[in-house]
């Protein structure tokens, strides 16, 4: 174990002061992913990585930049990106070129970042392992035999390997906050409506949120501030009503430390966790910050996960009817009928956890399962967002863990999708109420990294951060690294 | 229902058709008339070449999303005020799932449970003229389909996504059209008030405006319904009225053959004037049916619901009615002129700069029509203003000019506009003024009678005859300029004195 201090705080510092180039940050990041065995990338695009580097470095030099500008960073590889392809970690979209950059890519574009190329993913980002990506599995940056979790497994990956201090990552029931946990990074799923969904391909879009996957919450905070904002293009786009995300962008995030009121289930939730040793003692040292715990009720976060599985199934299943082999996407070879261009095509070009989803959500939305499926589901959802509604009337924030164990060895949980599922246990219930929730490194269990998660009303991101900060401040977990081949280490 | 049949009713098929009844209901597509697509910023224009007016949304592309087009719910409303129903302050966009090619997403956004527009009506005239009150159930906005082309590229089928995402407003029925004459006069009420709100080109050889007839038929007095069949896409007002009299004698003929009606979906053929079958309808449509998530209901507040109600103008049935009784009308102008928005509107400030409503009626209905019909242009691009027109009219009235001359004088506006100052300059300019008795009528009449002394004789043995061809004589020689009327009159007192 080393530890590094490869934040984009001390890169940016580094930048501005000239002791290193953009186009040299590109470069070695470039050639950390070339060379990198965990299978993090599914594309890389050194040409325009340079020429955006070199467009940084000419308005860091006229002192024209933001704390972003001239920095490496990767995107998850379910943003549409005009100069590369977007897979969606599919045999669907092997070849798929978007004619449009998402909000989000153009976002950081704007503010200056450099894009080495898109990282792996569970296929349409359906998964908690990275095992279902056409590209081939991504290897635990601790452990190569275990998963990194998912679907954001290759960001989470890449930044935890110190390749990229920073990678975008997408969070439909924990997709960025596990990873992140496993890895020993931190991610942060925002407010649903925060971030733009344009672009973004989407898995199930009442509960897709895209988020930063970074080194440090402050860096989060920062990466949080460009990413999000109104836009026009996504119908469920919201405009901010503070102007918090302004003032970070201008200013910087510097924490203020109030004492907060934090949250803790009740009941025989936190015995189903493996780690509840290195949980007691994170929830400790947040407690000798100056902050309080009080045991909260969340009767319905039981049912989080089924409610989960038939909303975003059923979503899922329309939203990826598109992909019949029409007019993008892989189509099958000599299609005898209409009928069969649509079977094959769409047999042959998505994988086998895609598909089962397709199926239950097809099945959720019929008629006479509709309403015993969809409908109920829906008014659990519901309940589920009144609970959290009514905690958040007494506490400022709820500290949950961020998974029920440590990362898994690779095809352990291959023939047991239920078990897969139950991964989601603590990361869904946010996605749900479509509230902030944000995963921070906590320590280590057999080896392994753990997270703990901070979760928070509609907008308040702030405060999450806030929090995580101060416990970042005084420890080190989120700097602790594998002892591998990381860059840029004298940063 | 066990029903006793005479003789007579067993011998003639007429009588026997008497005995049943057709129930009808129209689903009637309403293309709206925005510039930009429902979901989408591409252009809504008809005619593009292929795939042109699309965009990432309508390609179905991965990570595009709706966005909805606020002109689109302008105009359903406008519509849903117009029929005087009940606006929904809450409507949901529900996505109708289907895979079909000219369908980029594999699933259509439409209104299922909560559509914008809830019940209204319109009133239709039937058979015997009277009026009578056809229900709508409910309006809603869903967008179009593409168009699959089948004889572009030999033994394959193309695609041209142009029409998708083209905003359509879906205006269903009541099942309370009873003829198929009735349904065609529906179908035309609701394209003449589309049209008249401005909502819709109406333009049926376009596509801009297609329904789907409900047709089912049952005993008469019998007060449940009939198993139903659906005629699908029907685009003109005498495919309706024939797509639906057939349907009904064929689901008589199988009734009274004994046979079964199946529910199904059918495809009116005007060239073999059948319907045929398309498919089973039963247990093959599930659609799926659940709230878009990527749209949020649409909410529309009292205020902005009675801005559009205040901004409608007035309707065709309260135009008709108002220029019957205002101005002492026929119902047959009253109609004739009501249809068509800018020509009411061309009618109504005729009307009021001239305030001869009945001369303005026949010449908006007659020679104005047939010259704007000639240049191919709508009232609206009239090349004589209400204004200039209603001084001609003024002048026809009072004598200044025959109407002859006025034609003549039209004419010549509408290629060289008049100053309204200028006109009485321009019509001395072309010698147009009517000649009176004191200019010299009667010198120019005793002068023809003069020229022509057969006819004369003639006249005064009483062949009146020969009257009308003595007074295109005068007409003749006055260019037009003569009142006829006098003409005449001095003519006859010319008689008598002989």
């Amino acid at each position: 174990m080393t530890q590094t201090q490869y934040t984009i705080k001390a890169l940016t510092e580094a930048l501005s002061k000239g002791e290193v180039s953009s186009v040299e940050l590109t470069r070695e990041a470039l050639k950390a992913a070339r060379d990198d065995s965990n299978n993090c990338f599914i594309s890389l695009s050194e040409e325009h990585a340079l020429r955006q580097a070199q467009d940084a470095d000419l308005q860091i030099k006229q002192k024209a930049g933001c704390f972003l500008t001239g920095i490496p960073m990767a995107h998850k590889d379910i943003f549409c990106t005009k100069h590369s392809t977007t897979t969606c970690g599919s045999k669907m979209l092997k070849n798929f070129a978007a004619p449009y950059d998402a909000t989000v890519v153009k976002k950081l574009d704007d503010a200056g970042m450099v894009c080495i190329g898109k990282t792996n993913m569970d296929e349409f980002a359906m998964g908690s392992s990275n095992e279902s990506s056409f590209f081939g599995v991504v290897h635990h940056p601790w452990d190569f035999d275990y998963v990194p979790g998912g679907s954001s497994g290759g960001s989470a990956v890449a930044v935890a390997k110190g390749y990229v201090p920073f990678a975008t990552g997408t969070d439909t029931g924990g997709s960025i906050r596990q990873p992140s946990a496993f890895c020993g990074v931190t991610g942060l799923k925002p407010t649903y409506g925060s971030i733009s969904r344009f672009g973004m391909i989407a898995f199930a879009s009442s509960l897709d949120q895209a988020g930063p996957i970074g080194v440090s919450a402050l860096d989060v905070a920062h990466l949080f501030a460009f990413m999000s904002g109104f836009d026009k293009r996504d119908s469920t786009s919201a405009k901010r009503q503070d102007n918090w995300v302004d003032s970070v962008k201008s200013e910087g995030f510097t924490a203020q430390h109030t004492p907060k009121k934090i949250g803790l289930p009740s009941g025989p939730i936190l015995n189903m966790i493996s780690y509840q040793k290195e949980f007691e003692t994170a929830r400790r040292q947040i407690e000798s910050a100056g902050h309080s715990f009080i045991e909260v009720d969340l009767p319905n976060l039981e049912h989080s996960v089924p409610v989960y599985y038939v909303l975003a199934s059923a979503e899922a299943s329309t939203n990826l009817a598109r992909y019949d082999g029409v007019r993008f996407g892989h189509r099958c070879s000599e299609p005898k009928s209409i009928e069969d261009l649509y079977k094959r095509s769409r047999g042959e070009g998505f994988g086998e956890e895609v598909k089962r989803r397709i199926l239950t959500g097809t099945y959720t939305l019929s008629v006479g399962y509709f309403d015993d499926y969809y409908v109920k589901a829906q008014k659990i959802r519901r309940k589920i967002f009144d609970d959290f509604a009514a905690t958040f009337s007494k506490v400022d924030a709820i500290m949950l863990p961020t998974t029920p164990d440590t990362a898994f060895k690779l095809g352990s949980l291959d023939d047991d999708p239920v078990s897969m599922y139950q991964q989601d246990l603590f990361t869904v219930p946010a996605s749900l109420a479509g509230i902030p929730a944000l995963s921070i490194p906590c320590g280590f269990h057999n080896d392994l990294p753990v997270g703990l998660q901070l979760i928070g009303p509609a907008n308040s991101e702030k405060t999450i951060l806030e929090i995580a900060c101060e416990y970042q401040k005084n420890t080190s977990w989120h700097l602790t690294r594998p002892n591998s081949n990381y860059v840029l280490e004298r940063f | 229902m066990a029903s006793y049949k005479t003789e007579l009713e067993l011998r003639s098929g007429e009588i026997l058709k008497m005995a049943w009844e057709a129930v009808i209901g129209l689903e009637v597509h309403v293309q709206l008339a925005t510039s930009s697509k429902i979901f989408s910023g591409a252009s809504n224009e008809y005619g593009a070449p292929p795939n042109e007016n699309t965009c990432e949304i309508d390609l179905g592309l991965p990570g595009a999303l709706p966005v909805l087009n606020e002109k689109a719910v302008e105009m359903a409303v406008r519509f849903g005020c117009a029929i005087s129903a009940e606006i929904n302050e809450i409507s949901i966009f529900d996505r109708k799932n289907y895979f079909y090619p000219d369908l980029p997403k594999g699933y259509q956004i439409s209104q299922f449970e909560n559509p914008i527009v809830g019940k209204g009506s319109i009133t239709i005239e039937d058979e015997a003229g009277a009026k009578k009150i056809i229900g709508i159930t409910r309006a809603h906005l869903e967008e179009d389909a593409g168009k699959s082309v089948h004889d572009l590229v030999e033994d394959r089928t193309a695609l041209d996504l142009n029409r998708t995402g083209t905003p359509l407003l879906e205006i269903v029925s009541e099942p309370d059209i009873r003829s198929a004459q009735e349904a065609s006069e529906y179908f035309k009420q609701i394209h003449n008030l589309a049209k008249f709100i401005g909502i819709c080109d109406g333009n049926l050889a376009e596509g801009s405006m297609r329904c789907d007839a409900n047709v089912s038929v049952r005993q008469r007095g019998e007060s449940s319904l009939g198993e139903r069949t659906e005629i699908k896409n029907i685009n003109s007002f005498k495919f309706v009225e024939r797509a639906i009299e057939l349907e009904i004698e064929r689901q008589i003929d199988v009734l009274e053959d004994g046979g079964e009606i199946i529910r199904e979906t059918r495809l009116f053929d005007p060239d073999k004037d059948e319907t045929r079958s398309m498919r089973s309808k039963e247990l093959s449509d599930d659609y799926r049916y659940f709230p878009d998530p990527d749209l949020l209901p649409l909410v529309l507040s009292q205020a902005e619901i009675e801005k559009i109600r205040s901004e409608l103008p007035e309707l065709p049935q309260q135009r008709e009615r108002k220029y019957q009784t205002k101005f002492g009308l026929s119902s047959y102008d009253s109609k004739q002129l009501s249809v068509d928005r800018n020509k009411s509107d061309f009618f109504e400030k005729l009307t009021e700069a001239s305030r001869l409503p009945k001369l303005s009626a026949n010449w908006v209905n007659s020679n104005l029509s047939s010259l704007l019909n000639d240049k191919g242009l709508g009232f609206d691009q009239s090349p004589i203003s209400p204004s200039l027109l209603a001084e001609v009219l003024i002048r026809i009235d009072n004598g200044t000019i025959s109407s002859t001359s006025g034609k003549t004088l039209f004419r010549a506006f509408c290629e060289t506009p008049s100053e309204i100052s200028e006109i009485d300059d321009r019509i001395d300019e072309m010698g147009l003024r009517q000649i009176g008795g004191t200019d010299g009528l009667k010198d120019i009449v005793l002068e023809i009678l003069k020229e022509h002394p057969n006819q004369l004789a003639e006249l005064l043995d009483g062949k009146q005859k020969v009257l009308g061809f003595l007074v295109g004589q005068v007409m003749k020689k006055t260019n037009g300029t003569a009142n006829p009327k006098e003409v005449n009159e001095i003519i006859q007192n010319e008689i008598k004195k002989e």
